[in-house]
């Protein structure tokens, strides 16, 4: 049944009792063309562009709990391009691309909303760092620019530009055509569309081996249900790929950390946009419910805990109140954690390993859900292909090796 | 007095009354009143609006987990408060308080439109629509949408007020002052041990001080409060704090205690503590948070009026106020019986006990009967009547299918209890379905934590105390005279005649979540109860599913057609309720949100009209404008006066270390590109740190003061994180070495003296130096006096000219400055501030770590290959430093480039191309790093890191800028004095 205004009507007077089963609960086959290990965005996602753009729909996707229930619901749904290096601009723009009449495409409202999000620059190395950004981004197409301290204020009202603040807003670097999306819609409708060309999503299945071939090629996967078989692994497990990786005996570059975010009770409509500031090392929405959501930074040690220690809350808290002191009235509804898997140079690992048959998505660190689109058709590509499309060639796990990193946040240090 | 205020009852003052307003309308309550008790006195229900269709709304609980009545309390500019419920706000005289999310009033709101066409808006409706046109999302659905959504008022200005906080400790924690809690301090507090017992109410005593019949121990229940608390009030080791809520439970015992300490006080005052936050480490945690009752899901259950019984038990027992003339009871759980006989008992009406149940214990049956209460059986409420507020309901008895209208102004409903597992979930505690309860109780413990009373699914007063005096080491058995607390059944769905379809039964009373919403979740494949709570926002409203979440859960069970533990539970998360960014905030507010390091010589720099900028947390003299010079032209000053003559700058900010041992010297070797081990000692060497990628991470001058002990300089913004580099290196990798290290950065102040005229100037204050050229040459140190005040004397130079870095005690830092500042008014000594030493230093082709590098460039590409040791078996990174793309063609280099037009300076971080007339995404070569104007030079000059830039000598290369395209010509980095002579001034 196609979404649509007419079929909520026509629902509506039938008491919304006709309504299809959005994405079937299926049960394993004994085999499949390809099977996605991860049901978050980026692995529904892979799913439905093998299936839409490369030809391959007898997929599976494993899920070993319920989809979209890792770091895909845990974000603060920020989708942003506006990256220094030819590579990343190139992947998060390709993202961007495939964000913008997405809903259309999967006929499901993302609530992608181009919002604009503004980074904050708070001293003169941050603004030599954005500035840097702005030109590279001209050069390379992407969308992002410059504004005074005033301009900041006027995109952005709520805004404190006060010279006297312990962190001042001295400009901001603004991509208009960033903003945020409903970051469970993105699980749910890839899924449906992914369902709908005939990829199965199995839940609460979990990975617990992977059997390999006398020459070391993938065969398939061990799994809660079952052994399933497949010449063809994408693995796109977030926090957990270390330990998938582990059953295919490969040592990944990735540390896993939790990361926290929080909400705030609903209030009228009053932060117009996204912000965020390195210095303080906060950012804040507000979602169409009215609640401001607030991310920061990671813990400082790996963990598998979900579960964030008070001092980074407080933290987290008092920056946004010192960027905008206007909410320090407001009350904290929710909070949680999720856990980030981070490469060495915090880029992404998108491409082939040295297992044949096997391929990865992963080490998006605290950024992933702004690619989700993009690291999803290039896990796609390359599952389809046995090779990396151009965009994704880059984020290599040779890299690590040869030492040809993306390093963005190396590139933000600060030192002086 | 009002209509519906029972006097005489309860813990509010019936001689003290108050005045507030609601809506702008004057309301009298009595002191110890909340809103929504005052509110009901006065026969005032509707108090709120739902979010989503706008829907009238009166209380559902008496406490915290209200959902519905939710108000925005207004003190004045910056002070109003949004969300707050009605229910545990106390009155205080002259309290402003509004309702929330209604246009334009709380009796008409336009915003319930929404309600008549909620048919299409159920569950995710938001998913299938609003697609098409495109453009339409951004400009036209989604504002509506925000400005439809939200709830109270959003803030207009910054709140004046301030929060605290704290740190505690005790061996015992005890969460929730009812009977369970106190009886656990009663017992407890014979340790002698610390206690602290909270409770986020403004009294203590929890249920004790709605039910007053109960007698304990043949005492009335009010009494052995009493006794209780001024028992533990005497007791030294126990700490009562009220109105605080226990919001969080964090690893190994670490709760956060919110305290509201100004919310009750009228003309609270600006500048005196709003809100703290304590955060207490406890050797054990005794949580006694009780049970919340459940709604039952019927059809129209959400009109004003219709409320928990435990809600009107307690607005009667505890406020002395009744929820209505003439009430009726729906419910599938004994304990509402008691709360119709403490109604009845207090004069008001009960119209009918309808119980789904169609066997009820005797006892219950003899009590309504002595009362002349009418039990109707096996019975459902289908229908409620009224606009504002409730005034009838329709029976339903499904053996005969009868229906039967009943006049009622209130109905009282009690689904059941739900133990309060939220802090028990923090902790990650486990828990276990318990089939008799229908309820989630605790099961084995993460921490040194235990649930005690209705939290542990133990219901009743006895049951309470019994608990409680045991969780805190006694072995005291209470007897009560209350009826058994007893049982109930949970029906996911109770008997009706209407079609599902046509009924609105809510389970979230907030986020309008209907009992059809949930099943339209279940038959559209969301199966996991997170996926429900996502699809539906079951629970995700401002109560956090206080009410809600176990109905959901029972009906989504049911239509998956799975028991209840397999459909699983929604995680509780920190806060317990919604607590203050400010509470969060603490004193860490503006100065204080990260204290600015300033150092000794600041005050002096501020004194003489130094523009400061920020640097890590230091803020430093940025430059130092005379006579409204703007910033181009206070640093052209600067750098001419201190190449010409002399100038003093305040170093002091840079990171300094202290490595020390008989092992420094390996220790150093390990540590930095560098070789160390021949270094004289009183010898200096520039030192070049990597982390193990290769990457140049640290650079900054090392002096050698012995054999085995460095004093290490770094980077102002990298002190921290190198001295945590080292120390890192040294306890793991490196343990076998006998080094220790020490952060010495705010030890020393640090005095650099520039120009040709550095010696001459200190000269007349150096005691037992030679300062000889001879004596003293470039890049060694000395010890000494300077001023009289020991000193460690570097000579080396960041600027290119003749120049001292004095190192003295920080408290002599300002002495010795000013003594040097007065003695080179003969040299026309200049103050600079950093940007004129950015300058200075680039004009040398000196890097700034952070600027020039951006932890992508190794030292080959910064063109310091001289400064990586070939001979060192090993260091951090050497090993990276081979790696094939580090040797590669490609890599972008460090060199300088001068623009064809000398007046042009241009932008720092601007890219540079090959052919500006290239396509989009175009080709970049790398970017300036450092430009400036050059005074001494009369032209501009930049760094840049560039592609192969050592093989681009003298290649003209484009950097295209809006509108223009800049051309550079690529030279060395080295603008000024290539040679370096003018060091060597005598």
């Amino acid at each position: 049944m196609k979404y649509s205004a007419i079929s909520l009507f026509a629902n509506a007077l039938s008491g919304h009792k006709k309504w299809p089963v959005q994405f079937p609960d299926k049960e394993p086959k004994k085999e499949y063309d390809a099977i996605i290990v991860g049901g978050g965005g980026h692995g529904l996602g892979a799913a439905y562009y093998l299936a839409k753009r490369y030809g391959i729909t007898n997929v599976a996707v494993l899920e070993k709990g319920w989809i979209g229930g890792g770091n895909t619901g845990r974000n603060t749904t920020i989708i942003r391009s506006n990256y220094l290096f030819d590579e990343s601009a190139a992947m998060y723009d390709h993202a961007v691309d495939l964000w913008d009449g997405l809903g259309q495409e999967l006929n499901y409202n993302l609530m992608f909303s181009k919002r604009g999000v503004l980074m904050l620059a708070h001293n003169v190395h941050d603004v030599q760092s954005f500035q840097r950004h702005v030109h590279a981004n001209r050069l390379n197409g992407v969308d992002n620019k410059w504004l005074s301290p005033e301009e900041c204020k006027a995109f952005c009202p709520p805004l404190d530009i006060s010279p006297h603040r312990r962190y001042p807003v001295m400009g901001g670097a603004l991509q208009m055509r960033a903003g945020t999306a409903r970051h469970d819609s993105v699980a749910w409708g890839y899924a449906r569309a992914a369902s709908k060309l005939g990829v199965d999503i199995i839940q609460n299945c979990k990975v617990i081996g992977i059997r390999r071939d006398p020459d070391g090629a993938v065969e398939g996967v061990e799994t809660e249900k079952g052994y399933i078989a497949s010449k063809k692994i994408g693995v796109s497990a977030a926090g957990n790929t270390s330990v998938v990786m582990e059953m295919a005996g490969l040592r990944f570059p990735l540390e896993s950390y939790p990361l926290q975010a929080l909400v705030s009770e609903p209030v009228k409509p009053v932060m117009p946009c996204v912000v965020m500031s390195n210095a303080v090392h906060a950012y804040i929405s507000q979602s169409d419910k009215g609640e401001l959501v607030i991310g920061a930074g990671t813990d400082q040690y790996t963990s598998y805990s979900q579960r964030g220690p008070l001092h980074l809350q407080e933290h987290n808290v008092a920056a946004i109140c010192e960027i905008f002191p206007i909410f320090k009235r407001q009350r904290m509804l929710r909070s949680w954690g999720g856990i980030v898997d981070v490469t060495p140079d915090r880029s992404p690992i998108v491409g082939k390993t040295p297992v044949k048959g096997l391929y990865v998505n992963c080490g998006w660190g605290t950024g992933g859900f702004k690619a989700t689109p993009g690291a999803a058709d290039m896990l796609a590509y390359t599952v389809a292909h046995d090779a990396p499309h151009k965009i994704n060639a880059p984020f290599n796990l040779d890299r690590f090796v040869g030492g040809r990193l993306i390093d963005e946040a190396a590139a933000a240090a600060v030192a002086h | 007095m009002s209509l519906f205020r029972k006097t005489g009852r309860g813990v509010v003052d019936d001689s003290k009354v108050i005045n507030f307003t609601f809506d702008g309308k004057a309301y009298q309550g009595l002191e110890g009143d909340t809103v929504a008790s005052a509110l009901l006195a006065n026969g005032n229900h509707l108090m709120g609006r739902s979010f989503k269709y706008h829907r009238p709304r009166g209380v559902l609980g008496a406490g915290w987990e209200e959902p519905n009545a939710l108000i925005a309390v207004d003190r004045g500019k910056g002070r109003v408060t949004p969300n707050v419920r009605a229910t545990t706000q106390e009155i205080y005289e002259g309290l402003k308080a509004e309702s929330q999310n209604r246009s334009p009033n709380l009796k008409f709101d336009m915003g319930a439109f929404n309600n008549a066409f909620s048919m299409f808006f159920p569950a995710g409706f938001y998913n299938k629509t609003f697609m098409w046109p495109k453009s339409f999302w951004d400009k036209v659905y989604e504002p509506f949408i925000r400005n439809m959504a939200g709830l109270g008022p959003a803030p207009d200005a910054d709140d004046p007020d301030v929060y605290a906080s704290t740190y505690g400790h005790c061996e015992t924690l005890i969460i929730g002052a009812g009977p369970a809690g106190i009886a656990a301090a009663l017992s407890a507090s014979k340790s002698g041990e610390r206690i602290i017992l909270v409770d986020e109410n403004a009294h203590m005593g929890g249920s004790l001080r709605s039910t007053p019949n109960i007698e304990i121990g043949g005492k009335p229940a009010s009494k052995w409060l009493e006794a209780s608390l001024k028992a533990l009030t005497k007791a030294e080791n126990v700490t009562l704090m009220t109105r605080t809520t226990a919001t969080g439970y964090y690893h190994d015992n670490f709760v956060a205690l919110a305290e509201r300490v100004k919310h009750h006080i009228p003309n609270a005052k600006i500048g005196k503590v709003r809100e703290a936050l304590h955060r207490i480490r406890a050797g054990k945690v005794i949580l006694a948070q009780g049970g919340i009752e459940r709604p039952l899901v019927f059809n129209g259950n959400d009109r004003p009026g219709i409320m928990l019984a435990s809600a009107a038990q307690t607005y009667l027992g505890q406020y002395g106020v009744a929820v209505g003339n003439e009430v009726a009871v729906f419910t599938s759980h004994d304990s509402a019986y008691q709360a119709a006989f403490d109604v009845a008992d207090a004069n008001t009406r009960i119209a009918a006990i309808i119980d789904v149940r169609s066997t009820i214990r005797d006892d219950l049956i003899m009590g309504a009967t002595q009362r002349g209460i009418k039990i109707i059986k096996s019975a459902a409420i289908t229908k409620t009547f009224g606009k504002l507020r409730v005034n009838a309901c329709e029976v339903y008895e499904p053996e005969s299918g009868k229906k039967t209208k009943i006049n009622c102004d209130a109905i009282l409903m009690c689904g059941g209890w739900t133990p309060s597992l939220h802090l028990w979930s923090h902790s990650k505690g486990g828990i276990k379905w318990d089939a008799d309860l229908a309820a989630y109780i605790p099961d084995m413990p993460n921490e040194n934590a235990v649930c005690i009373g209705a939290c542990n699914g133990d219901f009743g007063v006895a049951a309470a105390l019994s608990a409680g005096h045991k969780a805190g080491g006694g072995r005291k058995a209470y007897k009560t005279n209350e009826i058994e607390f007893g049982s109930g059944v949970v029906l996911s769905s109770l008997p009706s005649y209407l079609d599902s379809s046509k009924q609105k039964a809510f389970v979230d009373f907030q986020n309008d979540v209907t009992e059809k919403d949930i099943k339209l979740a279940v038959s559209e494949g969301f199966k996991s109860i997170e996926h429900v709570k996502r699809y539906t926002t079951n629970g995700m409203a401002t109560d956090q599913g206080k009410t809600s979440n176990l109905n959901a859960l029972e009906i989504a069970s049911k239509a998956v057609g799975k028991p209840i533990e397999k459909v699983g539970l929604t995680t509780f998360r920190p806060p317990y309720t919604p607590t203050t960014f400010g509470t969060f905030t603490g004193y860490r507010d503006n100065e204080l949100f990260d204290p600015t390091r300033k150092t000794p010589i600041d005050p002096w720099a501020e004194a003489n009209g130094a523009a400061f900028e920020p640097v890590g947390h230091w803020r430093r003299a940025w430059y130092f404008p005379k006579d409204g010079e703007d910033m181009h032209a206070a640093v052209a000053r600067e750098c001419k006066a201190t190449r010409e003559s002399l100038g003093i700058f305040d170093a002091s900010t840079l990171g300094k270390i202290e490595v020390v041992g008989p092992d420094a010297a390996k220790f150093m070797n390990l540590m930095y590109t560098n070789p160390w081990s021949k270094l004289p000692a009183l010898g200096c060497r520039y030192g070049l740190m990597c982390r193990e990628d290769g990457y140049i991470y640290d650079d900054g001058v090392v002096g050698r003061m012995a054999e085995d002990r460095f004093h290490v300089t770094t980077t102002t913004g990298g002190a921290p994180r190198v001295y945590r580099h080292m120390e890192d290196y040294l306890q793991t990798e490196f343990p076998e070495l006998d080094v220790w290290l020490t952060s010495t950065t705010e030890q020393w102040a640090v005095i650099a003296i520039n120009g040709p005229n550095a010696r001459k100037l200190i000269e007349p204050f150096v005691e037992g130096i030679d300062l000889s050229p001879e004596a003293f040459p470039h890049m060694t140190l000395r010890e000494g006096k300077i001023c009289g005040v020991p000193t460690r004397l570097f000579r080396v130079s960041f600027t290119g000219e003749l120049g001292f870095e004095i190192n003295i005690p920080a408290h002599y830092g300002r002495l010795v400055w000013e003594n040097l500042f007065e003695a080179g008014q003969q040299y026309n000594i200049c103050p600079y501030g950093t940007e004129t030493m950015h300058v200075l230093r680039a004009e040398k082709g000196f890097i700034i770590v952070g600027q020039d590098t951006d932890g992508t460039v190794t030292a080959h590409d910064a063109g310091m290959s001289w400064a990586v040791s070939k001979k060192k078996r090993d260091f951090v990174g050497k090993r990276s430093l081979a790696r094939p793309d580090l040797v590669a063609k490609g890599r972008k280099q460090l060199i300088g480039l001068l623009t064809e037009n000398p007046n042009e300076v241009l932008e720092e971080g601007a890219q540079i191309v090959d052919d500006p007339n290239q396509a989009i995404p175009m080709d970049m070569l790398g970017h300036v790093t450092s430009s400036y104007w050059s005074e001494p030079l009369g032209r501009s000059i930049a760094m840049a890191v560039v592609r192969d830039g050592f093989d681009r000598m003298d290649e003209t290369l484009s950097i295209p800028m809006p509108g223009k395209v800049i051309k550079a010509k690529v030279v060395k980095p080295v603008f000024y004095d290539p040679k370096g002579e003018r060091l060597n001034v005598v």
